[in-house]
């Protein structure tokens, strides 16, 4: 879940308002070659974003994919669990303007 | 004797050999060693931990030789200068290690107290029987250096150069005393510092990001970095490529386990290290290391004076065996005399040399004393027949 | 498009990208310790040079090669003792023994309570995963009474060791256990037992999908880790003696001992310190006596 940015109110008259702090969000990144499709992201992740795709990759496992992009909160669980370093979440700051949706990776995030 | 704040004892002592062993090492510069009691060597490791606090070294007695033979190499790997000392049952233990610093090129020696053996066998009575432990001990092909001093003053002096050996060929190197050896008590001389002369280790001049551990220079020997420098690197038992990273496969395998033991074989000449007498016109020589050289000698002498033309050799590098100058021998001798106390070990390399070109009489003993000179001299005097 | 920039996993900085994937099953518990390994490093670790690893033999003896640090992969049993002449020929160095159970606590085990016994200023981190999995799942020290393994096909007549009891009574100055579940506090775990001095211990049991939970009918390495989330007790600061491990039963976690003695080093230096200092004493002493026109000469 994006955190709310707190908007700033004074009673009093102020020369400038406040800037808004950055929004965060959760971003994962998946590198898809390394997962061995044991499942603990997807079984883990606290908020249930994830879940095992139905392409294979190369070595012919199920690798996960990120499908509620906006609940993502970044915690990083599913970066700890998984046995073979191939997926990691983070809190990234974001401009306002950005879609919550998922930067692709050149090792094939989705 | 005080416990003395200075590295080298420079001057003349009355040292037994496992003493002197233990001045060699430390003027050769160990600064780590790991023991464990086992006899005729505890005294080295006594010694060394009497003395190594106020040089700077660190002594531990592990709680097994397995223990001190792994514990010594780690030390190596953090820049120390290291060796480790027992006896046949000790070694015995070590010999899985002993193929790790062999495969991990870890610069080490090791100080072998012969003893009565096999198994327990007698713990205070001397022996050679470990000559050929010594060079096949460890599975695997693999090389290794081994040195046989004759007495105290040698114990001193080719320790340090059993150092200056594994630090020029990163190869532990066997160092084959005996019980009457470490416990015979003669004059040593320490020389002055600036008169022993030291190898030092050839660390790697490259910079973190481009040394790969297992690059081997010209002479087949990789350059050292220790750990702790920032080079990152990764050092394995298992077969494994330049960059120390294991890889299973028969060509890799070849490319290193060659190239191990081609770093010795391919350098026997510059590490053959043995001393002639009388081999020039000699009929027959006799063929000797260690504490056989000793009880040699005299047969020899008694022998002389009857008339025969009997020559010396005494090894002083067992290992690698200096195959080219025995056939070469071989060819122009009646015959070669081997005593050891055991029951025919270098004799085996000799014969092989050899390869029937003369008469090859093996001297052996079991064990538990050295041979009379009276047998020796009857070997002489058999093999002129 | 996100302009955000990339994620990095702070487990990236420690792998030898270079040889991923790893051997590792799907669903093995060891990678897991491995991301906690990696958090925690980057918690209390400033100087990644001095970080040394050393490992033995099996599955676990593999972790040093997948990391991008002086990392050893010794023989079996070996990594303690190979571990304490590292530290003790350059104390700077920060030495981790990342190994399995078997080869810690079966052929390893003389080095283990010796080094324990010493404080050895180490830190050992245990994967234990009830038996010896590189070799195709025999059973090994700490595998349960009655579960099987290709080497006690009928199941095991022996007691299992209980490690955090074990490292206790040789003297161990911090004692963990966790399963590979409580990532949180592994990585908590591991942190304070590099920061501490003296010997450290952390014990994590994980799945080893493809032999022990194969072969004892455990299910999958998901099944095993919900099985571990489900059944682990966390005990901080209880006795050791209740951390035994019975084939299916409550596993007692926490963190069980965090002491503070001395470490083998420091033990050393003191004792030398007080010695040493004797003796010059004494030998000025000696010297003094001496006819001014002797003094200096070895006699």
């Amino acid at each position: 879940m994006s955190k709310e940015s707190a908007t700033t109110t004074s009673s009093e008259d102020q020369p400038e308002a406040k800037p808004r702090p950055k929004k965060v969000r959760g971003r994962v990144t998946v590198i898809r070659e390394r997962c061995k499709g044991c499942g603990y992201c997807v079984a883990f992740c606290p908020t249930g974003v994830l879940e095992m795709s139905r392409e294979f990759n190369e070595k012919g496992y199920h690798f996960p994919q990120l499908v509620g992009g906006r609940d993502c909160t970044g915690c990083d669980l599913c970066g700890m669990y998984c046995p073979d370093f191939a997926i990691s979440g983070a809190r990234v700051p974001v401009e306002p303007t950005d879609e919550p949706d998922v930067e692709k990776q050149e090792q094939g995030v989705e | 004797m005080s416990g003395d704040n200075d590295r080298i004892l420079t001057g003349a002592h009355f040292l037994d050999g496992d003493h002197a062993c233990a001045e060699g090492a430390i003027a050769a510069g160990c600064n780590f060693v790991a023991g464990y009691p086992i006899t005729p060597s505890t005294e080295v490791v006594e010694r060394i931990a009497w003395r190594f606090p106020s040089i700077g070294g660190t002594f531990i007695q592990m709680e097994d030789e397995i223990a001190s033979s792994i514990a010594i190499q780690g030390a190596v790997w953090a820049g120390a200068k290291a060796m480790t000392v027992s006896s046949g049952p000790g070694i015995s233990l070590m010999l899985e290690h002993i193929g790790l610093a062999a495969m991990t090129e870890v610069p080490c020696v090791f100080v072998n107290v012969q003893r009565g053996g096999p198994s327990t066998g007698l713990p205070t009575l001397p022996a050679q029987a470990d000559m050929m432990q010594a060079r096949w001990g460890s599975h695997g092909d693999y090389e290794v250096i081994a040195l046989a001093p004759n007495g105290p003053q040698e114990c001193f002096d080719l320790m340090i150069h059993a150092f200056n050996l594994s630090e020029q060929y990163r190869v532990p190197v066997l160092f084959m005393m005996d019980e009457v050896i470490g416990h015979m008590t003669e004059k040593v001389v320490i020389p002055p510092r600036n008169e022993i002369k030291i190898t030092p280790r050839r660390y790697t001049k490259l910079p973190p990001g481009e040394y790969e551990p297992y690059v081997p220079g010209d002479d087949l020997v990789p350059d050292f970095a220790k750990a702790g420098d920032g080079h990152r690197f990764h050092i394995t038992g298992l077969t494994h490529n330049e960059k120390g990273y294991p890889v299973m496969n028969a060509e890799c395998q070849e490319q290193l386990v060659c190239r191990l033991v081609d770093k010795i074989r391919t350098n026997v000449e510059q590490i053959s290290f043995f001393h002639e007498d009388g081999l020039e016109d000699a009929d027959v020589v006799v063929v000797t290391y260690g504490i056989s050289s000793r009880v040699g000698m005299r047969a020899i002498r008694e022998a002389r004076k009857k008339g025969v033309k009997v020559g010396h050799l005494r090894l002083v590098v067992v290992w690698p065996f200096p195959e080219d100058y025995i056939r070469h021998l071989a060819e122009r001798v009646g015959g070669l005399v081997v005593p050891e106390v055991n029951l025919g070990q270098v004799v085996l390399e000799v014969e092989r040399c050899a390869a029937g070109k003369c008469d090859i009489i093996s001297v052996q003993h079991a064990g538990g004393a050295v041979h009379k000179p009276q047998t020796i001299y009857d070997a002489i005097m058999e093999a002129v027949r | 498009m996100s302009t955000a920039p990339a994620v990095e996993n702070p487990v990236e900085k420690l792998l030898r990208a270079d040889r991923m994937p790893h051997i590792w099953c799907p669903g093995c518990g060891i990678g897991t310790t491995v991301n906690c390994f990696a958090r925690a490093v980057k918690e209390c670790v400033s100087d990644l040079d001095k970080l040394i690893i050393v490992s033995g033999i099996g599955c676990t003896g593999r972790v040093a090669g997948y990391l991008e640090l002086d990392s050893f992969h010794t023989t079996h049993g070996r990594a303690i003792p190979f571990a304490t002449g590292l530290k003790l020929a350059n104390p700077e160095l920060k030495v981790v023994v990342y190994s399995g159970d078997g080869d810690l606590i079966a052929i390893g085990g003389n080095h283990f309570i010796h080094a324990a016994r010493r404080n050895a200023d180490i830190t050992v981190i245990c994967v234990n995963n009830f038996n010896y999995a590189m070799t195709g799942g025999q059973v090994g020290p700490t595998t349960p009474l009655d579960a099987v393994g290709t080497t006690s096909p009928y199941g095991v007549c022996e007691r299992p060791f209980n490690l955090p009891f074990l490292a206790e009574s040789c003297g161990a100055v911090y004692v963990a256990r966790w399963t590979a579940y409580h990532v949180r506090q592994i990585t908590r775990s591991m942190t304070e037992a590099m920061n501490k001095r003296g010997f450290s211990f952390v014990e994590v049991i994980t799945p080893c999908p493809t032999l022990y939970e194969r072969r004892n009918r455990l299910g999958t390495g998901l099944d095993r880790m919900q099985w571990f989330k489900e059944n682990s007790v966390i005990k901080n600061g209880v006795d050791t003696r209740e951390c035994d491990i019975a084939f299916q039963q409550k596993i007692v976690c926490g963190k069980f001992v965090d002491a503070d003695r001395p470490s083998l080093l420091e033990m050393v230096e003191a004792k030398m310190a007080s010695v040493l200092h004797r003796q010059r004493w004494e030998r000025m002493s000696r010297e003094q006596q001496k006819p001014i026109a002797m003094r200096g000469m070895k006699v």
